[in-house]
């Protein structure tokens, strides 16, 4: 190991191209979650941009709204949604693998991790939807 | 994050943070303000914005996400081999993700 390690230029080193993740169904995925964190971000930034409108007044921030009527924008939100929702299961999904639950001495099967943390989702959107209705007086 | 490796445990506590956020958070959030605010399903709420814990909240809702997309955006597009130097492609990414931040702060400050 001392000194014995070849020049960096000699090392072989595989050459990627790079429209590897088309290959196969497994990596085209991979990239799709991937992307999925563009459509949030997204999402939050178009959010942004309308409660910034409350500066000017309710009136803007009504009117801000109604320009996400166009059909380009339920486009994008219909995209950013179900991107959205593919985040929200594969990130159950990996939790459940990389964070295993012990109960008792045992570990849970990742399958009913991933169950629970699904039925936690539905609740709290639940949750969010109903303080939304009941709080906006 | 290239830049340094003792910090790199603080992008990936934002990541997972982000992660979760999102994965909990936001898809209710598009069916609210991405459809039924916009198609008229459910009227606005503009006075709700005055609460502070609704501040906070939005906080939180906006702002970690971006460091979930900063880092999966910065690793995925080195993972595509596009050539892209890493260095100034990390600072772009963490960077957008800062900018955000003190953006969203401003915004929930100002409302």
């Amino acid at each position: 190991m001392n000194g014995t390690r070849p020049d960096k230029s000699k090392l072989y080193y595989p050459k990627m191209p790079s429209t590897w993740w088309l290959k196969t169904p497994a990596y085209f995925l991979f990239m799709l979650r991937e992307l999925s964190s563009v459509f949030i971000a997204l999402f939050l930034i178009v959010y942004l941009t309308r409660i910034y409108q409350l500066t000017h007044g309710p009136q803007a921030y009504a009117a801000s709204f109604e320009s996400l009527r166009s059909p380009g924008w339920i486009i994008f939100h219909a995209l950013a949604f179900l991107f959205a929702v593919f985040h929200s299961v594969t990130w159950f999904q990996s939790t459940a693998v990389v964070m295993p639950v012990r109960v008792g001495g045992k570990v849970l099967p990742p399958r009913t991790v991933t169950a629970v943390n699904i039925g936690a989702w539905i609740v709290i959107s639940l949750i969010v939807l109903i303080l939304f209705v009941t709080l906006r007086g | 994050m290239a830049s340094g490796k003792n910090i790199d445990p603080l992008w990936w506590g934002l990541f997972s943070a982000g992660g979760v956020v999102a994965a909990f958070l936001v898809p209710i959030h598009i069916i609210l303000f991405g459809f039924a605010v916009p198609l008229g399903w459910i009227q606005d709420a503009a006075t709700l914005y005055q609460n502070w814990l609704v501040k906070i909240y939005l906080f939180v809702l906006i702002s970690l996400p971006l460091y979930h997309w900063a880092h999966r955006f910065y690793f995925a597009l080195n993972d595509m081999r596009l050539g892209i130097p890493r260095k100034p492609l990390a600072i772009l990414c963490y960077g957008s993700a800062i900018v955000g931040t003190i953006a969203t702060v401003w915004v929930v400050l100002q409302i």
